[in-house]
């Protein structure tokens, strides 16, 4: 096998094999070593599945042990991408394919291939010393076991040796160590092949990376060696049963991007300071997994943000507050263990009656729990985390694209009603990513803020409009509106400190009524499908809910799906939905925390459908577990 | 352009209408007093400060202040503050608060305000108990201090606000005392002219928890004994006949008398641009030395936070010109779908 030395240029891309299987749908996994590059192996091909026009939906699975010792199980870092030529909103449950470039990057992953499908592994890995590090038994090689031949399709690809043919050359200085690091590049050249995927693209940007960004052309050079080089192993190989070929998406006509959930919060909050017209200012404590949030800000000062890496979770909330009683767009952006060091400060915005936004990217717990894990598990504490009676309002997003479009109206609503939003978004939102239509900035609504002006009228900081219940917003610097604010409890209209007990009883009410006038002002629930059946979720299981109906259909059974966005305030129409149906059914990526609000408040019983794995559902799962409910079974 | 001529004000031009509900006797009053005779004299409009505290009995001071203000949570002003001034630097942002909620609960946000050196003024108000709460000891508490919560004594050692400030990289550090208006209006008055954080520690008496732990300090019969005044290029001298001083021996210092042995030419001349010295002012404490009032160290030549923070930004506009919205949100790696 020594084919893959020097492919012909005029070659590079050739159509796919006319005989090419066709598939609707394909999702691969890669997976390895922290070190061995799988995260950026699976973005080179996603962007290549983007280009050929499919719709698609990633998943990173990455440990939060920045490189553990190689070759151990727990050092094993994942990708996981979903392309089909239909609309899909979930990056698959068992693959079709999976590349695994060391023994524990197998063992750990290889329940996530589906039966029949293909395993391309680095073969040079799989030696006596890797198997002890990941804890196969000795004499025992995970290739040679006759039930995992039996069960799926291994190919066993010498990546390491081929990778270093390719490369070696006699008249240059390059290090067998940079040579090795290009291994990820040959796997994906493999892949690209096989799914008939281009690789011109990727070549590219490793160019443009390696050789004008870093300044290092015989490193980019390498790395398209290496990628040719695979593709050329792939083609001429015949390793394989077949090649594949998925059809572009017919998606909506338009210009499309790549985005992940935290990109586009980032581009949210941008946006809606342009659409405010006020500057935000990011304080926030690094986490994971909402660090990229403040990454992301902090390369957009062109735009008058101001970022800073706070000291601590409290005080990077408490910049934010500080900043919007300045009269700017004050947002922190933290984890599920950082908002529940943030809660007392979200509570003195509560008290002041400030616009605040805080973006939790939620995460496995609790206490520290799975940091890179997802979950939707602090919706209780979003709603209830604080002393006292205090309400905020609560949305959340339901795609990587959506999390856009709920960033703005999180700063919406909290200047609205002059109180704080705390927007939900998960991990598996965060790192994920799909194709995003990307909107016209102008179409998008401008934001009115009023700021209190001096009248002739005594300026009572605390008297409340009539439309929305908030106070009035009076920035220092404006002569005349002197005032003073505080965590003690204020007297309704001058806001003077006040124990009365009448007074705090109305300004208890007050602070609760202004997030249910926001009622008005936000979308009704809407409902898709038919059937005496409503499948109610929230946030990032709207993917896996909408799949999982599809999949039922197919069955022959029909549910409808709705998908909440607002939860505090709830959608005006959410108790008129929930009365037509016999029965609803509540996916929760936790033990069901929505549903007992539902139930609290509505009075109806829901059944839970309830995933605590720190992963996504799976659509078969799901799917199941809904039939199973309908059929009156048990979950 | 014109120049706008500033208001007159006068110091009750800035007392708010709230009655003032500290104990009478204590020593807040006095340092209310200093802070409105500053403000009036400032040359800064009454709209443009902002009062920042959390929580304590200190902590009350922005509602008795006739400017904006925000009472937060305790010992969080300083972060509170941090994004007053991020916000808008245009404002006069002062920070009033006691050793509790600065030096414990806040001690972090203390720490970094100072590093950072944020063009806020911190004036610590420091009784050395905790008021509010009733008469717990403090982190400035002195080892022994039988209070509710130690009924044995106490066991940990204090903190020294100014040693804290100094090694946290402050770069405008000073002490006052409360019964010393005249001396702590001009302190406060500099600090809020430099350009970063000023910081500045003032003796304050609790009257009812804590009463004459500083008279040794203030009082008129020992003040002059056991204190001395900092004054940059002056000697240390100090005591009721002006007689004493302090001397560098070695690494050390020491207390002398004044006359054949040792004369001014032998002291310590106070610089208050030098770092070292100003440590091991710090470090000087009753009954052994006389306690060091005034300003310890100044450094204005570090640039504050909020003006780094501000040029940073403009400097980002400047190079990449004009901020296109739709530019940024398309990205540089798009796809069309006919």
């Amino acid at each position: 096998m020594t084919a893959t030395k020097s492919p012909p240029e005029s070659n590079l891309n050739p159509s796919p094999d006319p005989e090419a299987k066709v598939l609707p749908s394909v999702s691969v996994r890669f997976c390895g070593d922290s070190g061995d590059g799988m995260q950026l192996t699976g973005s080179h091909f996603t962007d290549a599945v983007a280009l050929a026009g499919n719709d698609f939906a990633t998943a990173p699975d990455f440990p939060a042990e920045i490189r553990a010792p190689r070759g151990t199980t727990f050092g094993v870092s994942g990708y996981q991408v979903q392309f089909s030529s239909n609309e899909i909103h979930t990056p698959g449950d068992l693959v079709n394919a999976m590349v695994a470039m060391n023994p524990a990057g197998f063992k750990t992953n290889l329940e996530y291939v589906e039966p029949g499908g293909i395993v391309i592994v680095n073969e040079d890995e799989f030696n006596k010393s890797n198997f002890k590090k990941c804890g196969y038994e000795e004499g025992y090689n995970p290739l040679d076991d006759e039930v995992i031949n039996a069960k799926y399709k291994i190919c066993r690809v010498p990546m390491s040796r081929l990778t270093r043919e390719s490369l070696a050359s006699e008249d240059s200085d390059i290090s067998v160590k940079d040579i090795d690091r290009c291994r990820n590049m040959f796997a994906l050249g493999i892949v690209s092949w096989l799914y008939s995927r281009e690789i011109d693209s990727t070549i590219d940007k490793l160019q443009n990376y390696f050789g004008k960004l870093k300044n290092k052309p015989e490193i980019a050079d390498l790395n398209e060696k290496a990628i040719k080089a695979g593709y050329y192993f792939g083609e001429t190989a015949e390793f394989f049963p077949s090649q594949y070929e998925v059809a572009p998406a017919k998606l909506k006509a338009g210009e499309y991007r790549r985005i992940s959930g935290n990109e586009a919060i980032v581009l949210g909050l941008v946006t809606a300071a342009t659409k405010v017209g006020k500057p935000v200012v990011y304080a926030s404590y690094p986490i994971t997994p909402a660090s990229d949030v403040l990454h992301g800000l902090a390369r957009l000062k062109q735009f008058g943000i101001r970022t800073m890496q706070a000291e601590d979770e409290i005080a990077a909330v408490m910049i934010a507050i500080g900043a919007s009683f300045a009269g700017q767009i004050g947002v922190t952006g933290t984890s599920g263990p950082g908002l529940a060091l943030k809660s007392e400060a979200i509570g003195l915005a509560v008290m002041m009656e400030l616009p605040l936004v805080v973006v939790n990217v939620q995460r496995a717990g609790p206490s520290t729990g799975m940091p890179t894990k997802t979950e939707q598990s602090d919706l209780l504490q979003t709603m209830f985390g604080r002393p006292g009676e205090c309400p905020v309002i609560v949305v959340a997003a339901s795609s990587p694209g959506n999390c856009f479009h709920m960033a703005i109206e999180a700063v919406r609503l909290s200047m609205r009603a002059m109180c704080p939003v705390i927007f939900l978004s998960e991990g598996g939102l965060g790192n994920a990513a799909e194709p995003w239509l990307i909107p016209d900035i102008s179409e998008i609504p401008t934001i009115d803020v009023k700021h209190a002006e001096v009248t002739e009228e005594e300026f009572l900081p605390y008297k409340r409009d009539a439309e929305t219940g908030a106070r009035p917003w009076a920035i220092p610097g404006t002569p005349g509106l002197e005032h003073r604010v505080g965590g003690l409890e204020k007297q309704d209209g001058t806001g003077d400190v006040s124990y009365d007990h009448e007074n705090h009883a109305l300004m208890t009410r007050y602070r609760a009524e202004k997030i249910t006038k926001l009622q008005d002002v936000i979308p009704d629930l809407e409902v898709e499908g038919k059937g005496d059946t409503l499948v109610l979720g929230w946030g990032g299981t709207r993917g896996s809910i909408l799949t999982a109906a599809t999949m039922l259909q197919e069955r022959g059974i029909n549910v409808a799906t709705a998908h909440l966005h607002y939860i505090n305030p709830f959608p005006k129409n959410l108790g008129e939905v929930l009365g037509h149906y016999k029965k609803v059914i509540m996916p929760e990526m936790n033990t069901g925390q929505l549903r007992m609000l539902l139930r609290s408040q509505f009075l109806i019983d829901i059944e839970g459908i309830q995933n605590l794995c720190g992963r996504s559902f799976f659509v078969e799962e799901l799917a199941d577990s809904i039939e199973a409910i309908l059929k009156g079974g048990a979950v | 352009m014109t120049e706008i001529a500033l208001p007159t004000y006068k110091p009750k031009d800035f007392a708010s209408d709230q009655d003032v509900r500290w104990c009478p006797g204590c020593g807040d009053y006095a340092v209310l007093t200093a802070m409105k005779k500053m403000a009036a004299n400032l040359g800064v409009k009454r709209e443009d400060f902002v009062f920042v505290s959390g929580i304590g009995c200190a902590a009350r001071f922005p509602y008795y202040m006739d400017t904006y203000g925000a009472h937060t949570v305790h010992g969080r002003a300083p972060a509170f503050a941090t994004g007053v001034k991020i916000a808008n630097p245009d404002l006069e942002v002062f920070l009033i608060s006691g050793d509790g909620d600065l030096l414990s609960i806040g001690g972090n946000h203390t720490m970094h305000a100072l590093r950072r050196n944020i063009n806020i003024n911190i004036v610590l108000l420091n009784n050395k108990i905790y008021g509010l709460t009733k008469g717990q000891y403090s982190p400035t508490s002195e080892v022994g201090k039988v209070t509710k919560s130690t009924p044995f004594g106490s066991l940990d050692e204090p903190i020294n606000p100014i040693t804290l400030a100094l090694a946290s990289g402050g770069t405008y550090v000073a002490r006052s005392l409360d019964v010393d208006v005249k001396g702590l209006t001009p302190l406060i008055d500099r600090g809020a002219k430099h350009n970063g954080t000023s910081f500045i520690e003032v003796y304050q008496d609790c009257n009812v928890f804590n009463h004459q732990a500083w008279f040794y300090a203030t009082q008129k019969e020992t003040r002059l004994e056991n204190t001395v005044l900092l004054e940059h290029g002056k000697p240390l001298i100090f005591g009721a006949e002006s007689n004493k001083g302090i001397r560098r021996n070695g690494d050390a210092v020491e207390v002398v008398t004044l006359g054949d042995e040792f004369t001014e030419a032998d002291l310590l001349v106070h610089d208050e641009t030098n770092l070292s010295q100003a440590f091991t002012l710090s470090q000087l404490y009753y009954p052994d030395f006389p306690e060091p009032i005034g300003v310890f160290y100044v450094d204005g030549s570090r640039p504050s936070y909020d003006d780094q923070l501000h040029s940073q930004v403009d400097a980002v506009v400047e190079k990449n010109g004009e901020a296109d919205l739709q530019a940024i949100i398309t990205g540089s790696n798009t796809w069309t779908v006919e």
